[in-house]
């Protein structure tokens, strides 16, 4: 299968991985630190009771939209780090699955537990369906109509046809799910759990994935197209699956906010949002599983710290500079690639290395 | 006293693949070197060497003059006019603009002088005069060797790099080519280090000849000795 | 009918100004095989200091020429130093390289100048050529400016000799650099002209849509659309690409508020703009992604 592109691109897709292992959470010791991890944040919300002002309610809400961001960078990391096909545009299916979930509660009063699985297909479907012309695209044309789809977004989730289901500009309004079986836990520490448990199955369920058949099968095809097509790796069903799967985790993670920001509008989906996925990407690190979710951390952090730093930048500095999430971003952005292009997780990895020899 | 282009110890990679070990080889002002082997021998690679278009390390001196890490364009500037393996050709730009691009860095005052040697160009190829609007993609494969050639030449060269001219082309066109470049190099006096596996050939334009094999020299000497030994014969010419 | 010409009319105005960027586009596309994603901020970033030139009391057209300049210095200077480094990365490090870029420049231009709306003056009579029944006298200006900017790019680059080592150098490095082109500097020129001719565009739009750091995004959409549209490795296609963009714009625009007036249903409208260039841009790709001019070049192993 040849791809006709109108100038001879020399460069492959290949993401910026020169040093991280391709394999995302290999040997054994990287398997402890998940399940040392992921027991502390089983029991985190528990010590409220112990020191209730550190362990907040609202702290925990962040932790919350901490998790769903990671979610939400995973996506899009098996699709350009470990796919190695360029999205710049991911806030789209972000905002199709906050809009499915929405609807689906709102319209079909539909329980908040039983809409991820619907979520997943029908971003998967989205997914797949937008992976197909975007087969023949590599590089940069393909980061051309992601990027056209992160611009237009907005637009299209307020056209008059689909007001009925989207509510329009306005948006829709949501109830926070409570907690089931009448629990002792607020409203908080319930989606605290509840994105608790989601994200440790998708993880797991990526880490799978990508140590499998089909993750080898994946990265063949970002480290050398050709020679994948050679080898008889079905390149057009993987890409366009992996394209599913990816729109489908960033779905989820949609629809996850949807749940914990009880609220959605056209305007909170556009440009930005798809730049945050995309330095959450490159700061947690390319092909990193870990580095999603370091990602993820990363983003929510910047956006809520905004007013901290800007105040920071101006008092304690002195620069006359509003430090607004988007300068920090393009900051970040220009200065990884030059320093630290494998991202937090491949310095955290350096780092040991050496600190091992 | 150092020959017009010497090169001694001379190592190349692509990449991480090392491409030549040990190559070493001179070149007197005004003559005519060939570089025969078989494919993959390292020839292509040497001429690329010496204009710096691939990681090199070793001693090149053109004229007494270092030029190993010189940038490509500053070689060329030198004096150094490379015809590549493909010929290169500028295939969206029409002849004349293949020819004048080689006289860029002659500046405005040569103006008359550029005019000149276009119509020496066009004296040595006339094929070429015929052409001269036309795009130089659509040339034929003879005609955009001629083209290649004539470009080197407006870079007013005193050393002529030439890479497999006879490469996909009749018979009868490599001829008049190959007659074209003797008669440059004894009316221009141009120096010329030629490639090629067409080794007949070669050994009939150049006076001198080395024979490269897996990036070393294994047999250097005046043509008309190549020609006649015997392992050259069989491996090479074919009896 | 007269509603029909005008809209054809403003397209044209409004295509003028897509071609402009989808030239910037192609120039750094066709040098670099990079696609400039921070073009439109970089526009616009020129236009707000054209602007803050005019509050400082130049004259209009001085401000011009001064931002045109200094657009095409930093042009230059953005090539060899932020993107030098970076020539060999893979694809994602540059398009994020891009990406920063384009976010630091929105986000400086909305610090130093707010993200409130500004107007901009336009420099054109209100009664140019009497046509103003028409075309307004700014977007007629406007295609004429666009004309000379893209006919003194031509003259340029069809008739003089750095001209030609620049599309020489764009076509075929390594033949430029073994004719004694410095190419790397050609790229920086080539950068430094993308610069210009964008801060060309964005000053003449931004009286159009008035002056704000999110101005040029939609404009840049839509002139990826028309540079994808003619052919993305064409200079000449690139430009009527951005033409036809606008007209079809306006078109598409009037068609819709045509079936709306006459069968009271409302299919497409101003809202729907962004999605139509969306909607140029993945069919272009899809159906023939060399657009209508563009070489194809298959890719040998």
């Amino acid at each position: 299968m040849s791809t006709a592109n109108p100038a001879d691109t020399a460069t492959t897709t290949a993401a910026a991985v020169p040093a991280s292992p391709a394999a995302p959470a290999g040997t054994g010791a990287d398997r402890r630190w998940v399940w040392i991890v992921v027991a502390v944040a089983a029991v985190l919300p528990l010590l409220h009771a112990v020191v209730p002002d550190i362990v907040s309610d609202y702290r925990l809400f962040l932790m919350s939209t901490m998790m769903i961001a990671a979610i939400a960078v995973l996506g899009l990391n098996l699709l350009t780090g470990f796919n190695g096909q360029i999205s710049l545009g991911h806030g789209a299916f972000y905002a199709v699955g906050a809009y499915t979930a929405a609807v689906l509660m709102d319209k079909l009063d539909l329980p908040y537990w039983t809409l991820l699985p619907l979520v997943a297909a029908v971003c998967f479907v989205v997914g797949f369906l937008f992976g197909l012309p975007a087969l023949r695209l590599e590089g940069h044309y393909l980061a051309l109509a992601t990027f056209a789809l992160a611009l237009a977004v907005p637009q299209m989730l307020k056209y008059k046809w689909l007001e009925g289901l989207t509510g329009g500009v306005q948006g829709i309004v949501l109830l926070k799910p409570e907690a089931p079986f009448g629990l002792p836990l607020s409203e908080d520490q319930w989606l605290y759990y509840y994105c608790l448990i989601v994200t440790v199955l998708l993880y797991w369920a990526a880490w799978n994935m990508l140590r499998g058949r089909s993750g080898r099968a994946m990265m063949a095809i970002r480290d050398h197209h050709m020679a994948a097509d050679t080898m008889g790796i079905d390149t057009a069903r993987y890409k366009a699956v992996t394209f599913g799967i990816s729109a489908a985790y960033t779905g989820i993670a949609g629809a996850l906010s949807a749940s914990a920001i009880a609220f959605v509008a056209p305007d909170s989906f556009g440009f930005f949002l798809s730049i945050s996925l995309l330095i959450g990407l490159v700061v947690g690190g390319v092909a990193s599983l870990p580095g999603s979710i370091i990602g993820g951390i990363f983003t929510v952090l910047v956006q809520n710290s905004a007013q901290a730093l800007s105040n920071f930048v101006k008092n304690d500095i002195g620069l006359p500079y509003d430090l607004s999430p988007y300068s920090v971003y393009g900051i970040l952005l220009l200065v990884l690639m030059y320093v630290m292009p494998t991202g937090i997780a491949g310095g955290v990895v350096l780092a040991w290395r050496r600190l091992r020899r | 006293m150092a020959a017009f282009l010497e090169v001694n110890g001379l190592k190349a990679y692509y990449g991480q693949t090392q491409a030549l070990y040990d190559v070493a080889f001179a070149l007197e002002q005004g003559g005519i070197t060939t570089l025969l082997g078989a494919n993959g021998a390292g020839k292509t690679t040497t001429l690329r060497a010496i204009c710096n278009m691939v990681r090199t390390e070793g001693r090149i001196s053109f004229d007494g003059q270092p030029i190993v890490g010189r940038a490509t364009e500053s070689i060329v500037r030198l004096g150094v006019a490379h015809v590549p393996e493909g010929r290169g050709t500028f295939t969206t730009l029409t002849v004349e603009e293949n020819l004048r691009i080689a006289a860029y860095t002659r500046g405005r005052s040569a103006r008359a002088e550029v005019k000149r040697d276009l119509d020496m160009v066009f004296e040595y190829f006339p094929r070429l005069s015929e052409r001269i609007e036309q795009q130089a993609g659509t040339l034929s494969g003879g005609e955009q060797q001629m083209l290649a050639v004539s470009r080197a030449l407006m870079l007013r060269p005193r050393l002529m790099l030439l890479d497999e001219p006879s490469f996909g082309l009749a018979p009868l066109i490599v001829q008049e080519i190959f007659r074209i470049l003797r008669r440059i190099n004894n009316e221009s006096k141009v120096s010329m280090l030629l490639v090629e596996q067409n080794a007949a050939l070669a050994l009939e334009l150049a006076d001198h000849a080395y024979v490269l094999e897996t990036g070393r020299v294994v047999m250097a000497g005046p043509s008309a000795v190549v020609k006649n030994d015997e392992n050259i014969r069989k491996s090479y010419l074919g009896y | 009918m007269e509603q029909l010409i005008q809209q054809i009319a403003s397209g044209l105005a409004n295509g003028a100004i897509y071609a402009c960027v989808a030239l910037a586009l192609v120039m750094i596309f066709v040098s670099t095989d990079h696609i400039n994603f921070a073009q439109g901020e970089m526009a616009m970033f020129s236009t707000y200091i054209s602007w803050q030139l005019i509050q400082w009391g130049l004259d209009y057209w001085v401000a011009f020429f001064v931002t045109v300049v200094v657009s095409f210095v930093a042009g230059v200077l953005i090539e060899r130093i932020v993107l030098r480094p970076l020539h060999s990365a893979p694809v994602l490090s540059i398009v994020v390289v891009f990406i920063g870029l384009l976010a630091i420049c929105n986000s400086v231009a909305g610090t130093a100048w707010s993200y409130l709306i500004k107007e901009y003056p336009t420099p054109f009579p209100k009664e140019l050529f009497g046509l103003s029944g028409l075309i307004g006298a700014h977007q007629l200006g406007v295609v004429i400016v666009t004309l000379i900017v893209l006919s003194l790019l031509y003259v340029f680059f069809r008739y003089t000799p750095l001209g030609l080592a620049m599309r020489a150098a764009a076509q075929n490095p390594v033949s430029a650099r073994l004719s004694g082109v410095r190419v790397d500097w050609m790229l920086a020129l080539g950068w430094g002209l993308a610069a210009a001719v964008g801060a060309v565009a964005g000053m003449m739009v931004a009286h159009i849509v008035y002056l704000d750091p999110n101005m040029m995004a939609g404009i840049l959409l839509y002139a990826f659309a028309g540079a994808l549209l003619g052919g993305i490795s064409n200079p000449g296609g690139a430009v009527l690409g951005g033409f036809i963009v606008g007209v079809l714009e306006n078109l598409v625009a009037y068609l819709g508020n045509a079936i709306e007036k006459g069968f009271g249903v409302y299919i497409i409208g101003n809202g729907e703009k962004l999605t139509v260039a969306l909607i140029i841009v993945i069919t272009v790709l899809t159906l023939k992604p060399s657009g209508l001019f563009g070489r194809v070049v298959v890719k040998r192993v």
